[in-house]
């Protein structure tokens, strides 16, 4: 598997990227952030649910303690991914080409990557290109329109990352009964910590999705029926 | 944003992504054999998501009507199952109207 094989695999994805983090740089600018610090985070994290939050948490001045631990629960499945990904990979990938190629771990890379026989360094190298160029010049351009444009219509772009949130969802609760309702318990107990007012003004945001997402998830597993084969993330 | 709140906050965050993908990458090899803990790992972005989105969506635009004309078309359009870019750009344009409206109106 040749560089040149990765490099055409990736187009998709970074022409997906392209869109999604285009969003994601008109959210981080209308929340406060410039756009070249909007690009630093695209570029330094690759990744779009842990991003959002980490501006969150960033617009609301929050802790580093609270910054790293939301990071942690929200990008968790990296390393699921990074386990089931080393699994496939050839004698080309050695320490050093490990620790480089380990930061273009995403949902959709390590989807095309695990789609392979296996992987080596070159390949996964090429595949990571696109997408790196994607993310990084859709974010540019997001926060670059977000300066430009009037404020009804960047109001109205700032929504779009959680419509794609919903896309991805949705789907697959309609296929899972578990993931439906952890899903659901996952909302609620969110709509609970943002409007009882104590909760509200002790929990600050970036905590409240991590006390959902891992009770709702730890929930799951408990009810989750006995033959059901969890989803892929 | 102030550099002074903002670099920290992103050296945080940027190493802590990357511990999360380079330690199991580079240091675990073994495959993960607990079909609960696979779970957990695999309902986790699910709950994530489904918690950083709501409430929040409904206070994303100027207003929380326009926020919800948005999010009910992104609901309809997901659960027809339509690609990520259409949902987003459905949720856009149906916020974008109502928002519109609500200029003219008010």
């Amino acid at each position: 598997m040749t560089f040149r094989q990765g490099f055409k695999d990736g187009l998709a994805i970074g022409l997906g990227y392209l869109s999604v983090s285009f969003s994601f740089g008109i959210m981080a600018v209308s929340s406060g952030l410039t756009w070249w610090q909007a690009l630093l985070i695209s570029i330094t994290n690759l990744t779009s649910a842990g991003q959002v939050a980490g501006v969150g948490i960033m617009s609301a001045s929050g802790g580093l303690i609270e910054m790293a631990i939301s990071q942690l629960i929200i990008n968790m499945r990296y390393s699921l991914m990074a386990i089931s990904l080393s699994q496939k990979t050839d004698k080309t990938m050695t320490v050093p080409a490990r620790l480089f190629d380990s930061y273009f771990i995403t949902d959709e890379i390590f989807g095309v990557a695990c789609s392979q026989d296996q992987v080596g360094f070159r390949y996964m190298t090429g595949l990571s290109v696109l997408p790196v160029l994607g993310w990084t010049l859709g974010t540019f351009l997001g926060a670059l329109s977000g300066n430009l444009l009037p404020q009804v219509v960047t109001a109205s772009l700032a929504i779009g990352i959680y419509g794609m949130f919903i896309a991805i969802v949705l789907p697959v609760c309609k296929k899972s009964r578990t993931i439906s309702i952890i899903c659901v318990i996952s909302v609620v107990m969110s709509v609970i910590f943002r409007y009882v007012p104590f909760l509200h003004a002790h929990v600050s945001s970036g905590f409240a999705i991590i006390i959902c997402a891992v009770t709702a998830a730890l929930i799951g597993v408990f009810i989750m029926p006995q033959d059901e084969e969890a989803q892929d993330g | 944003m102030d550099n002074k709140v903002f670099l920290p906050l992103l050296l945080v965050m940027a190493v802590t992504t990357y511990l999360i993908r380079m330690i199991p990458f580079t240091v675990f090899r073994r495959k993960i054999r607990s079909r609960r803990v696979k779970a957990f790992f695999d309902y986790i972005p699910y709950t994530v998501l489904s918690a950083m989105t709501f409430p929040a969506i409904l206070y994303s635009t100027d207003s929380v009507i326009s926020a919800a004309a948005g999010t009910v078309t992104a609901i309809i359009l997901a659960y027809r199952g339509k690609s990520l870019l259409t949902v987003a750009i459905g949720t856009c344009v149906a916020t974008f109207l109502v928002s519109l409206l609500l200029l003219l109106l008010l």
